[in-house]
């Protein structure tokens, strides 16, 4: 992590909400820009060049959307959407749009701040999990295409089921949308198999989770996709 | 100073303008004897008085005839002006009907209530009349002023007429003016009448000076002025005897005078109709015009034909009963009808055939006189010439078209053959017997001659006769084969043959006729039924108007269409397609004029005749629907009264079915909105309570924060920022539940069907519900080989979330709570249940219903939709939700999930995605 503080660029039209957002990000040391609008966020972007966005999805003049394909279109800067809870259509639409993780509302602060915190390492360079991942009492090593517990009892998982691992580590902390492991997993073809994610996710489970039932790594995103939590 | 308060006087005065306007306009009549009596005068003289009160008065239309003293009377009022009036080079003046509606005065003058409106010009008239202009006025609530002369009144016409030996050719219905609210005779002794004439302050039009001359003699004045003084007298006596009517006990039933005025195709038929008319007046009966329609009678000119329907609208104008009858024999058809209608008198004209013609066959009136026992018979004498009536036999009417013209060659030809087969067959007897009298072989001739009397006509029957009587007389009598006639007697008994053809004749085709017509009436009958029926089992206007359309169309062969009325009350072309009978050139504004007056229009009708279609108004019992438009391919089939009698009763048909479907959909609506309203009300008291509590403690821990911020402990300040939190969490969960169970019952959510793993599912529930659930046991029994089910992931979850949270809430800390599927044939079984206190009450379904808490409110806080939104979102699943108790104690919440035929288990899936994979 950089001396320098980071930037974020909040854009939500609720003045309300924006303070309180201010005040949080402020207490985690991070300089605060702001804009209420599409049009302005745009003009922020390209202004303050800031090191992370939490876009609204609910803005009045444009949708969220926008804002995301605009600014991806020249930055790669982490974005974080913050929605209503049952707009799954529209988080899949800003993930696929660019955008890298969402946020709920009500949201709990700790919650915004552990996602921006992930969202930035990513960048740093650090956040790909690598090839080690420590999933349950399970040390996976994706390159070696190994899974080993620490009493040295081995695990069988299927080429398929790495490939899956390999692709929710590139983004660990952070949703993958189902269509993204569809097309990486699967090829490009079968982005309309849900059933598949289905199953594999499930055998993960049974062979990662001490408790399948209720995982603590390999979470669901109902109707988005899925998320490798990262617990230290 | 301005004060700006309104003026009280200018308010009641608007209330009780309002008020008024709101009532049918008064008409007042200025009623006098003769034209130059001063009727125009006095109306004028009244409008000043009424102005002089305040009244809004605007001159509508006034002849002044060129009289001084009348014009300065109009000085000071508000004068309409004329419409003007083309009449190829020539302008003429006429009452602008359309302005004087569009100014909307209180009180309006219009001369002259019996004139005809100019026709033929340009713009043409809306009325043919201007008593109708005026209706049109009382009917937009403007009060009238007018004046009319006693010998324009239609039942007097006739009488004038004996008076002064000049007819009356503009004339008004009686109804008019007995229904108007006042009649003021303007009257003077005829002396003074004449003096004024002598001195010029009498305007006679130009053309009419010589007869005119000839009316104002003495005798006429007097006569008229009596006439026009027992008229007014009628109308105070009538009013008298109401007032009587009303005030005094409702004591015996006084039987009621009933008239029937029989008439035929002759000219004196309106002659009676007028008589009848007063008669029944002075009876106070009521009265029926019957016109019997006797095969004779079928045949008739077009000329006579169209003045028997003159005729029956006459009557029905004067507020008579108009009805057609068929018979063979008008007498005898008559008095049935007067007796099952029970009609004490029966006026018929005096027969107007010589006595020794009346000996071969009873005239009516003589036939009545000698057999209505109990019913009296008054004779009317002809009076006058009567108009030269052309009794010429013409073409038949369509409608009842008999049997002649049409094929007589093939009768005509069995007329011959019969002969032939008659002299054959007397040949061979006379053959077989020479002794035979030839008395006998006649008897065959005649049998042939009756036979085809019946089977082939009268006409056919008489040519058999002939041929008949010659063929014997050729034949068999002596000289044979030669035509000598000898005996006297073979003539009576050619004659006798004759006689015989036709009698049976014309009984055959007497009868015949009177089969078609029965036949044609039921069948008319027939198809009125046929429509009301299928308008009984229709639903929705635009079914019932195609079920409508065809049926008018068919019955009365013309194309026909149904426009009905939208919103705005404007009368439209349906916006379902054309039919092929549909009437497509309808004129939208005719329609939407009758739609607006509920009045006919169109062909046959007082207003707008001129127009290609008739156009009736579609009514139920209050309000207007709509407009049936018609294009009839006979016109004058569809003015016969009886026919429009029959078009309108369809129209009333139709009318009411639009009504009743109207009432169904409005009684729908209705229910729709009731019970919307009972939810809104519940949702309201609802949140009201459940939201503002949480919000009291979020706004009083949040003020105490903001005020107090230094002088509170930190403690302090991190336990009311915690509540704050808390509260507004819980808050956003009952709004969110509250805007989910709306969205879900109004079907603002589309359920999105993917296949989902159900402890996927379950795992995020759990996972929401940390929190609740932390200090509960939970135990979860998925079996393995459990299908992916296809639902919408989040509804389920949130059934799941909902469920797990209640047994969470109603449930001691410590408490087991286990999450079961199974599999069954057709769907997949998931319960929730817990070893708790279970549920309380008798009914659990009443748990489902909205706004239901297991427990008392309490602590536990709740709206009580969370079990209501489950079951919506399982019944849109075509799944099924309960609750039961369990033993010993505990719930359990169970939900099923239908499976498609074709669900493979997981493991199945599994192996044939690792198949596929790993190619």
């Amino acid at each position: 992590m950089t001396l320098a503080s980071r930037a974020v660029l909040v854009v939500e039209d609720e003045p309300q909400l924006r303070r309180v957002l201010r005040t949080l990000l402020e207490l985690e040391k991070f300089r605060v820009f702001e804009a209420d609008s599409a049009a302005r966020a745009l003009v922020e972007a390209r202004t303050h060049k800031p090191d992370l966005l939490i876009v609204d999805l609910g803005l009045p003049d444009r949708d969220g959307s926008e804002v995301i394909s605009g600014v991806r279109s020249w930055s790669r800067v982490p974005i974080i959407v913050l929605s209503a809870r049952s707009d799954e259509a529209d988080k899949v639409g800003a993930l696929e749009a660019g955008a890298d993780d969402y946020v709920t509302k009500p949201f709990g602060a700790r919650e915004l701040i552990a996602r921006v915190q992930v969202a930035l390492r990513h960048t740093a360079g650090a956040g790909a999990a690598g090839a080690l991942l420590q999933i349950g009492g399970w040390r996976i090593d994706l390159t070696a295409r190994s899974a080993r517990d620490e009493r040295g009892g081995e695990l069988h998982l299927t080429p398929t089921e790495y490939r899956l691992l390999e692709v929710l580590a590139q983004h660990i902390g952070m949703v993958v949308t189902h269509r993204t492991l569809l097309q990486q997993v699967w090829g490009p073809g079968s982005a309309q198999q849900t059933h598949y994610l289905r199953v594999y996710m499930k055998q993960l489970r049974g062979k990662l989770e001490p408790d399948p039932a209720r995982p603590r790594w390999l979470l669901t995103e109902t109707g988005v996709g899925y998320r490798l939590a990262q617990r230290d | 100073m301005n004060d700006h308060r309104p003026d009280p006087d200018l308010l009641l005065a608007q209330v009780q303008h309002t008020e008024a306007q709101a009532a049918r306009g008064r008409l007042t009549i200025f009623f006098g004897a003769n034209a130059g009596v001063g009727k125009t005068y006095s109306m004028l003289e009244a409008a000043q008085r009424q102005r002089a009160q305040g009244v809004d008065v605007v001159v509508g239309y006034v002849e002044l005839h060129g009289r001084e003293e009348t014009e300065r009377l109009l000085a000071g009022l508000t004068q309409l002006p004329p419409l003007q009036m083309h009449f190829g080079g020539s302008a003429r003046r006429e009452f602008d009907l359309d302005a004087a509606l569009a100014r909307k005065p209180r009180l309006l003058l219009v001369d002259e209530l019996a004139h005809t409106n100019l026709s033929g010009g340009d713009p043409p008239p809306r009325h043919e009349k201007r008593w109708q202009d005026i209706e049109e006025l009382l009917d937009a609530g403007i009060d009238v002023f007018t004046t009319v002369n006693v010998q324009h009144l239609e039942s007097l016409s006739d009488v004038v007429w004996q008076i002064t030996g000049v007819r009356q050719l503009e004339t008004l219905p009686d109804r008019v003016f007995d229904q108007a609210d006042e009649v003021k005779l303007v009257d003077i002794p005829p002396d003074e009448l004449l003096q004024r004439m002598r001195e010029g302050r009498v305007y006679l039009p130009q053309q009419a000076q010589r007869a005119l001359e000839n009316f104002f003699r003495k005798g006429n004045l007097i006569a008229l002025r009596e006439l026009a003084l027992r008229k007014t007298a009628d109308r105070v006596d009538l009013a008298m005897r109401d007032y009587r009517r009303e005030k005094s006990v409702r004591g015996s039933w006084a039987a009621r005078e009933r008239l029937l005025v029989a008439v035929g195709p002759d000219a004196q038929a309106e002659q009676l109709v007028r008589a009848g008319k007063r008669a029944a007046d002075r009876l106070g009966a009521e009265w029926l015009v019957v016109f019997v329609e006797t095969p004779r009678l079928q045949r008739l000119s077009e000329f006579e034909r169209n003045r028997r329907i003159e005729v029956l609208r006459l009557g029905e104008s004067l507020g008579a009963e108009a009805i057609t009858l068929g018979g063979a024999a008008a007498g005898v058809e008559l008095l049935a009808y007067a007796r099952t209608r029970n009609v004490s008198r029966i006026m018929v004209g005096a027969a107007r055939r010589p006595r020794w013609r009346r000996l071969l066959r009873r005239s009516t009136t003589d036939f009545l006189l000698d057999a209505s026992r109990d019913i009296d018979v008054i004779v009317i004498a002809r009076h006058g010439g009567a108009d030269a009536a052309g009794t010429a036999v013409g073409a038949p009417d369509s409608v009842l078209a008999g049997d002649s013209g049409k094929q007589l060659w093939p009768r005509y030809l069995l007329a011959v053959l019969s002969t032939l087969v008659a002299t054959a067959v007397c040949w061979i007897f006379y053959g077989l017997y020479p002794g035979l009298g030839q008395a006998n072989l006649v008897m065959i001739y005649l049998l042939t001659t009756a036979l085809v009397a019946v089977y082939g006509g009268r006409r056919a029957a008489i040519l058999n006769s002939v041929l008949g009587v010659a063929a014997f007389d050729f034949v068999f009598v002596p000289p044979r084969f030669s035509f000598a006639v000898s005996d006297v007697q073979y003539l009576i008994t050619f004659a006798i043959m004759l006689a015989v053809a036709l009698i049976i004749g014309t009984l055959n085709a007497n009868v015949r006729q009177q089969a078609r017509i029965a036949g044609y009436r039921e069948r008319r009958t027939t198809l009125l039924y046929e429509m009301s029926r299928q308008l009984a089992i229709t639903r929705g206007g635009e079914a019932m108007a195609e079920v409508a359309v065809r049926h008018v169309s068919q019955v009365f062969t013309s194309r026909a269409v149904l426009l009905l009325a939208d919103e705005q009350g404007n009368v439209v072309y349906p916006r379902a397609g054309l039919l092929d009978v549909s009437y497509t050139g309808a004129d939208l504004g005719v329609a939407q004029w009758v739609f607006d007056h509920r009045k006919p229009a169109g062909i046959g009708t007082d207003t707008l005749s001129g127009s290609a279609g008739l156009y009736l108004p579609l009514a139920g019992g209050e309000r207007a629907f709509g407009v049936l438009a018609l294009l009839p391919q006979n016109p004058r089939r569809v003015t016969l009264p009886e026919q429009f009698r029959l078009l309108e009763t369809f129209a009333a048909q139709i009318g009411l079915a639009l009504e009743r479907a109207d009432f169904a959909a409005h009684a729908q609506a209705a229910e729709v909105r009731a019970e919307s309203e009972a939810i809104r009300n519940a949702l309201l008291a609802s949140i009201s309570h459940d939201l503002r509590t949480p919000l009291a403690t979020i706004a009083a821990g949040a003020a105490t924060l903001a005020g107090n911020l230094d002088v509170l402990s930190a403690a302090d300040r991190g336990a009311l920022a915690a509540s704050v939190s808390e509260e507004a969490q819980r808050m956003s969960d009952r709004i969110t539940t509250l805007l989910e169970l709306v969205r879900l019952e109004t079907g603002a959510i589309q359920p999105r069907i993917e296949l989902y793993g159900l402890e996927d599912l379950v795992g995020t529930a759990l996972h929401r519900l940390e929190t609740r659930l932390r200090r509960h046991r939970v135990v979860i029994e998925l079996p393995d080989s459990l299908p992916l089910l296809p639902i919408d992931g989040r509804l389920i979850e949130q059934v799941l979330e909902n469920l797990l949270d209640n047994a969470g809430k109603y449930t001691p800390p410590g408490s087991l709570i286990r999450i079961r599927a199974q599999r069954l044939a057709r769907q997949v079984e998931i319960s929730i249940e817990d070893d708790g206190p279970g549920l309380a009450g008798a009914d659990p379904e009443i748990l489902f219903e909205k706004f239901q808490r297991g427990a008392p409110e309490g602590a536990v806080g709740g709206i009580g939709l969370g079990l209501a939104i489950c079951r919506t979102i399982l019944a849109l699943h075509k799944g099924r939700i309960w609750a039961e108790n369990r033993a010993p104690h505990g719930a359990a919440l169970r939900f099923t999930l239908p499976l498609p035929a074709n669900a493979p288990a997981m493991a199945e899936q599994r192996l044939s995605s690792e198949i596929l994979a790993s190619q």
